[in-house]
C-alpha cells in the first residue's frame, strides 16, 4: 500500500491525482501509525512553511517514517517533504528535520533575482539516479520555493537558480525532489512512475 | 535556467470557453477541459481559468468544470473569477486548482490574501490587479489605477501601491491584466508592467495586448514580466504555445520547449 502523508500543509488533489495516473492507489493518513507500519511506499509532499512539519513529530508519524524507511520502505519527500529529510530549515530553527541528510536548508539569497523562485527549471541529473532514471539532460519541472538544499553527495539532479541547489536527493530508499513532479507534465509523470517501481537492489519483482 | 512561462488563460461561462471583446459577443471556443490539455500537450506552462460570469448560481458548474479540467492536466492550474471567501477558494482547490486568482474581493477585503495563503501556502495565492495608467498623472506609468467591476470602476488605489501591499499579505504571485492593452493586439504594457516587476520580489504575469511573438519578447525584455498570459492568441489554431515558444527560443528568450 503507497501512504500519502497528510500533515495539513497544503493540497494533496494533485498529488494524489498524479499517483493515480500512474497506477497507484494511493492512502491519505494523518495520524495512523499502524498505516504507516504497513505501508509498501510513502510520499510526504507539501508545500508551505518548514515549521508545519511539527505536526508529524506531534502525531509520532516522524518515529513511524523513521522505522519505515529503516525497514528499506522507499520513502519520497516533495518540496517540504523533501528538505524534512535534511537536519533542519532556517525557516524554522527550532524545528527539527528528519536528519537522513546532515545538511541545512536555507533561504535563496536576496539580490537581483526574485526570491521565491518559481516557474519551470532545468535538470542535470547526476549519474546513477534511479529516481530519474530517463530524464534526459535539460529537461524542466516545475518550481515554487524560497528555501533551498545544498548539493551534496546525496544530490540527484543540480538546478541552477542564484546558485546551484539540489533538486532532488536520493540514498538507497530515501528520495526527495524540490521540485513539484505532480505539476511538471509528462517529465514529473515519469519521476512518480520510478518511484512506483522503484525495488531494493537484488529484492524479486 | 528558470525559463519565462508562457501561460494559456481559458476565459470560461457557463461550463464553456468563450472569447469576445469587452465580454460582448461572445463565441463558443470549445470545452474547457479538452482546451486546457491540448494547451498543456503545445507546450502551454501552466493554464488558468477565468469564469467570467462568476454568478452564485454558476458555482456548481464552474466546480465541475475546474474538476473536469483538473482531471488530466499535470501542468499548474489557476482557476479565478467569483471566489470571495477563504470557503470558496478551498472549494476550488478541493476541485483540483493549484492556484485560485483573487482580484475584487482581496480589494474588498484584503485579510482574504493571508487567509487563503495561511492554509494553502503563499504560492497559491495570486492577486490580480486591473490596472490602467493614470492620463491625467505626471507619471502615468507610476501613478497606474486599479479598476474594478470588469474594469469600469476606478478602485482608488495605485497599481504599484497596492501589488506591494498583496506581497506584504503573502500573495504568491501578481498577475497584471493591463486595460489600456486589453484587446488591442498591439502589445502588452511593458513600462506599467515593469515597474510593478521592480516593485515587489514576486513573479509577475502580465496580460492584454497579446499579438505577436515580438510582443512576448518584449515584455519578457524591457517589461521584466517573469511569465505572460495569452488567451486569443491561442483561440481557433491561430498560434500555438509551441510555436510561440520556437520562436521565442530563436529570440533567446529561454522556455521550455514542448517534448
Amino acid at each position: 500500500m503507497i501512504i500519502v502523508i497528510d500533515y495539513k500543509a497544503g493540497n494533496l488533489t494533485s498529488v494524489l491525482k498524479a499517483l493515480r495516473h500512474e497506477g497507484a492507489e494511493p492512502v491519505v493518513t494523518d495520524s495512523d501509525l499502524a498505516l504507516v507500519e504497513s505501508a509498501e511506499r510513502i510520499v510526504l509532499p507539501g508545500v508551505g512553511h518548514f515549521q508545519a512539519t511539527e505536526r508529524l513529530d506531534a502525531t509520532g508519524l516522524t518515529g513511524a517514517i523513521r522505522a519505515a524507511i529503516a525497514r528499506g520502505v522507499p520513502f519520497l519527500g516533495i518540496c517540504v517533504g523533501m528538505q524534512w529529510l535534511f537536519a533542519g530549515s532556517t525557516e524554522a530553527p527550532e524545528q527539527p528535520g528528519l536528519g537522513q541528510f546532515a545538511e541545512q536548508c536555507t533561504r535563496f539569497a536576496e539580490g537581483q533575482e526574485k526570491v521565491p523562485h518559481v516557474g519551470w527549471n532545468s535538470l542535470e541529473v547526476q549519474p546513477g539516479s534511479r529516481l530519474l532514471s530517463g530524464v534526459e539532460a535539460g529537461e524542466h519541472v516545475y518550481f515554487t520555493h524560497s528555501y533551498k538544499a545544498p548539493v551534496s553527495a546525496d544530490t540527484a539532479a543540480v538546478t541552477h537558480y542564484i546558485e546551484p541547489f539540489a533538486a532532488a536527493v536520493e540514498h538507497g530508499n530515501v528520495m526527495g525532489v524540490q521540485f513539484h513532479p505532480e505539476k511538471s507534465g509528462a517529465t514529473g509523470l515519469k519521476i512518480l512512475s520510478n518511484f512506483l517501481a522503484w525495488q531494493a537492489k537484488g529484492a524479486a519483482c | 535556467m528558470l525559463t519565462k512561462r508562457i501561460i494559456a488563460c481559458l476565459d470560461v461561462h457557463a461550463g464553456r470557453v468563450v472569447k469576445g471583446v469587452q465580454f460582448v459577443d461572445l463565441v463558443d471556443a470549445g470545452d474547457p477541459a479538452t482546451q486546457a490539455a491540448r494547451h498543456a500537450r503545445e507546450g502551454a506552462d501552466e493554464i488558468v481559468l477565468l469564469d467570467i460570469t462568476a454568478t452564485h448560481e454558476g458555482r456548481a458548474t464552474l466546480l465541475d468544470t475546474v474538476r473536469r479540467t483538473a482531471k488530466e492536466l499535470f501542468v499548474p492550474f489557476c482557476v479565478g473569477g467569483g471566489i470571495r471567501t477563504a470557503d470558496d477558494a478551498a472549494q476550488v482547490f478541493e476541485a483540483g486548482a493549484d492556484k485560485v486568482s483573487i482580484n475584487s474581493a482581496a480589494l474588498a477585503n484584503p485579510a482574504l490574501i493571508d487567509a487563503i495563503g495561511r492554509s494553502f501556502g503563499a504560492q497559491a495565492v495570486v492577486v490580480a490587479i486591473d490596472a490602467r495608467r493614470d492620463p491625467e498623472a505626471s507619471d502615468p506609468v507610476r501613478d497606474a489605477q486599479v479598476f474594478v467591476s470588469g474594469g469600469r470602476k476606478p478602485a482608488g488605489r495605485r497599481v504599484v501601491e497596492w501589488a506591494r501591499v498583496a506581497e506584504q499579505r503573502g500573495a504568491g504571485e501578481i498577475l497584471l491584466p493591463s486595460m489600456d492593452s486589453d484587446g488591442t493586439r498591439a502589445g502588452f504594457d511593458c513600462e506599467l508592467t515593469a515597474a510593478v516587476s521592480e516593485a515587489v520580489g514576486i513573479p509577475v504575469i502580465a496580460s492584454g495586448g497579446a499579438g505577436t511573438v515580438a510582443h512576448f519578447a518584449d515584455v519578457f525584455g524591457r517589461g521584466k514580466a517573469d511569465a505572460a498570459l495569452a488567451a486569443s492568441i491561442f483561440h481557433f489554431g491561430i498560434s500555438s504555445a509551441r510555436s510561440l515558444k520556437e520562436e521565442l527560443a530563436q529570440a533567446g528568450v529561454p522556455v521550455r520547449l514542448p517534448c
